[in-house]
């Protein structure tokens, strides 16, 4: 590139008025620099609680990628099959650990009122994060074409019909029920797991109650 | 919030931490423990109830199930949005929010009988019923089907005597009963065949992918409930939450399950959109806590933060 080129280029770059400049920017601007993912962490952070909060991702990882392998074989191949069955039982799990963990990630931030230090967010995103979960499990339970399902439809369409929602969402329509369960909730969890995730690497670890930067 | 002095995390002195050989650890830990737990508990997978089943398991409920339907004395019959608009549904406070949701899922309850049954040719007694049936007026219907329920009646049960024949059709008496029996044979010889579901479900429509009829239909009669109750799924065994056998359901939901065992929920007509109506709140409180003073103070009154940071605080304390 020549001389004349580089100019060009950079006052290109730093075009305001540039949509793509814009959203580079906005997207840069995120997480402070360097800490995306860095390679220290605030001596405070120092206990077993911390960990829960990886614990619950990695526990999600697990539940979508035996999701996506009971998906290869389709609705009823759990049914017939003993490696499905297998797989189904790990997706079973990995959902009972995911809450486990999730729970007490949950509890522990809030004996930290993790919140303080303008987390306000990161708070409430995680707490939408946990009812979107629950829609998601709900819709699993219901997906599942065995009696389970059928009893959990059949109870769970009175909550559901009594605030008027059982209009849009009928818990009695298994086809309806799997899309929400493999497609709109997961995206929802997906895209609330990723917001939670840059909002505490853009805030950090919150530091102790009452602690002062002496410590 | 406005007294809110948490310094800045980036700002504290910092140690060595890798971050992606937590990811990996926590990932491989978590692998084993599904793939462990998976391997020792495995998963609970209680074959469907099928229409077959309950026609040959209960056919006297399937036959009292039937007729109640044409009746239109069934749950499903009097429930209101957003099946139908028989009745004015829950509400919440004054709030009818059932209603205000629409009958957007319409299912008329006589036709959970006489769709599947009109299906059936070279029979004579279904069709000659059927013909009868449409010829009379809704008030004629209500009154063969409603006395035709009413003599098959009810075993005893709970200390309540019995009704009518004790729940058991071979001994119903000779009454006006109009078409209602032989509709009610109909659809329960259409049951025992197995072609129940589908004529429920994907009838006119190749693709059948909505339950919504059959499943009706089966929560409608005592059968499916009793198959729940025996595995401690009924609604006062704390319900949905669990699940068949031994195996965990959805331990996270007990908060809402828990509600309905408690009055004034336990005995209220509107439990589900009260108990819906608290847990929103509920989870609305936990969303905004860190705004509502009182509530955000709680972690500095019970300080559980000195066994997280007991490390950081020692050290201070030592400076």
């Amino acid at each position: 590139m020549t001389t004349r080129e580089s100019e060009l280029s950079t006052k290109e770059a730093a075009d305001p008025k540039n949509w793509t400049n814009r959203l580079r920017g906005r997207l840069e601007g995120l997480v402070p620099k360097g800490q995306a993912l860095p390679d220290t962490q605030p001596v405070y952070v120092a206990s077993w609680i911390y960990v829960f909060g990886v614990l619950t991702l990695t526990s999600l990882v697990v539940v979508i990628a035996s999701g996506c392998v009971l998906s290869l074989g389709g609705v009823a191949w759990w049914h017939v099959s003993s490696l499905g069955h297998f797989v189904n039982s790990v997706h079973l799990w990995s959902v009972e650990l995911f809450f486990g963990f999730m729970v007490v990630h949950l509890w522990g931030k809030f004996w930290m009122a993790a919140w303080r230090g303008k987390r306000a967010l990161t708070w409430i995103t995680g707490v939408v994060l946990f009812g979107v979960s629950i829609g998601t499990s709900f819709t699993g339970f219901l997906s599942q074409s065995n009696f389970s399902a059928q009893w959990i439809g059949a109870e769970g369409k009175d909550g559901i019909n009594s605030i008027g929602a059982g209009a849009f969402f009928n818990v009695l329509n298994p086809g309806q029920m799997l899309l929400w369960h493999v497609v709109l909730l997961p995206l929802g969890v997906g895209l609330l797991t990723l917001m939670h995730i840059i909002l505490v690497r853009r805030h950090g670890v919150v530091p102790p109650l009452d602690a002062d930067l002496e410590g | 919030m406005s007294r809110d002095r948490t310094p800045d995390a980036h700002d504290f002195p910092t140690r060595r931490y890798d971050l992606v050989k937590e990811f990996v650890i926590a990932l491989v830990v978590v692998l084993v423990l599904s793939g462990g737990l998976a391997a020792i508990f495995s998963s609970p997978d209680e074959k469907a109830i099928t229409m077959s089943g309950w026609a040959k398991a209960d056919p006297d409920n399937l036959v009292t199930t039937a007729a109640s339907e044409l009746a239109g004395t069934t749950t499903s019959a009097t429930y209101g949005a957003p099946y139908n608009t028989n009745a004015e549904g829950q509400k919440l406070g004054p709030l009818p929010l059932q209603k205000w949701g629409g009958v957007r899922v319409p299912v008329n309850s006589a036709d959970l009988v006489l769709g599947p049954v009109s299906n059936v040719s070279d029979n004579p007694a279904i069709s000659s019923a059927l013909t009868e049936w449409k010829a009379a007026t809704p008030e004629q219907r209500a009154k063969w089907a409603t006395a035709y329920t009413d003599a098959i009646g009810t075993a005893a049960a709970d200390g309540e005597p019995a009704t009518g024949a004790g729940g058991e059709v071979a001994k119903v008496k000779p009454g006006d009963y109009g078409p209602v029996p032989a509709l009610s044979a109909g659809l329960l010889a259409l049951a025992k065949t197995g072609g129940l579901e589908g004529a429920l479900t994907s009838s006119g429509n190749f693709y059948g992918g909505d339950q919504t009829k059959s499943l009706l239909l089966l929560a409608d009669g005592a059968y499916l409930e009793d198959q729940a109750v025996a595995q401690n799924l009924g609604g006062d065994q704390w319900g949905m939450m669990n699940e068949v056998g031994n195996a965990p359901g959805q331990p996270w939901m007990w908060l809402y399950t828990f509600w309905y065992q408690v009055k004034p929920f336990s005995t209220s007509d509107n439990a589900d959109a009260e108990v819906w109506g608290l847990m929103m709140l509920l989870t609305l409180l936990l969303m905004f806590l860190p705004f509502i003073p009182g509530l955000r103070s709680i972690p500095r009154w019970i300080p559980v933060h000195r066994l997280v940071w007991r490390n950081y605080y020692r050290r201070v304390q030592r400076t």
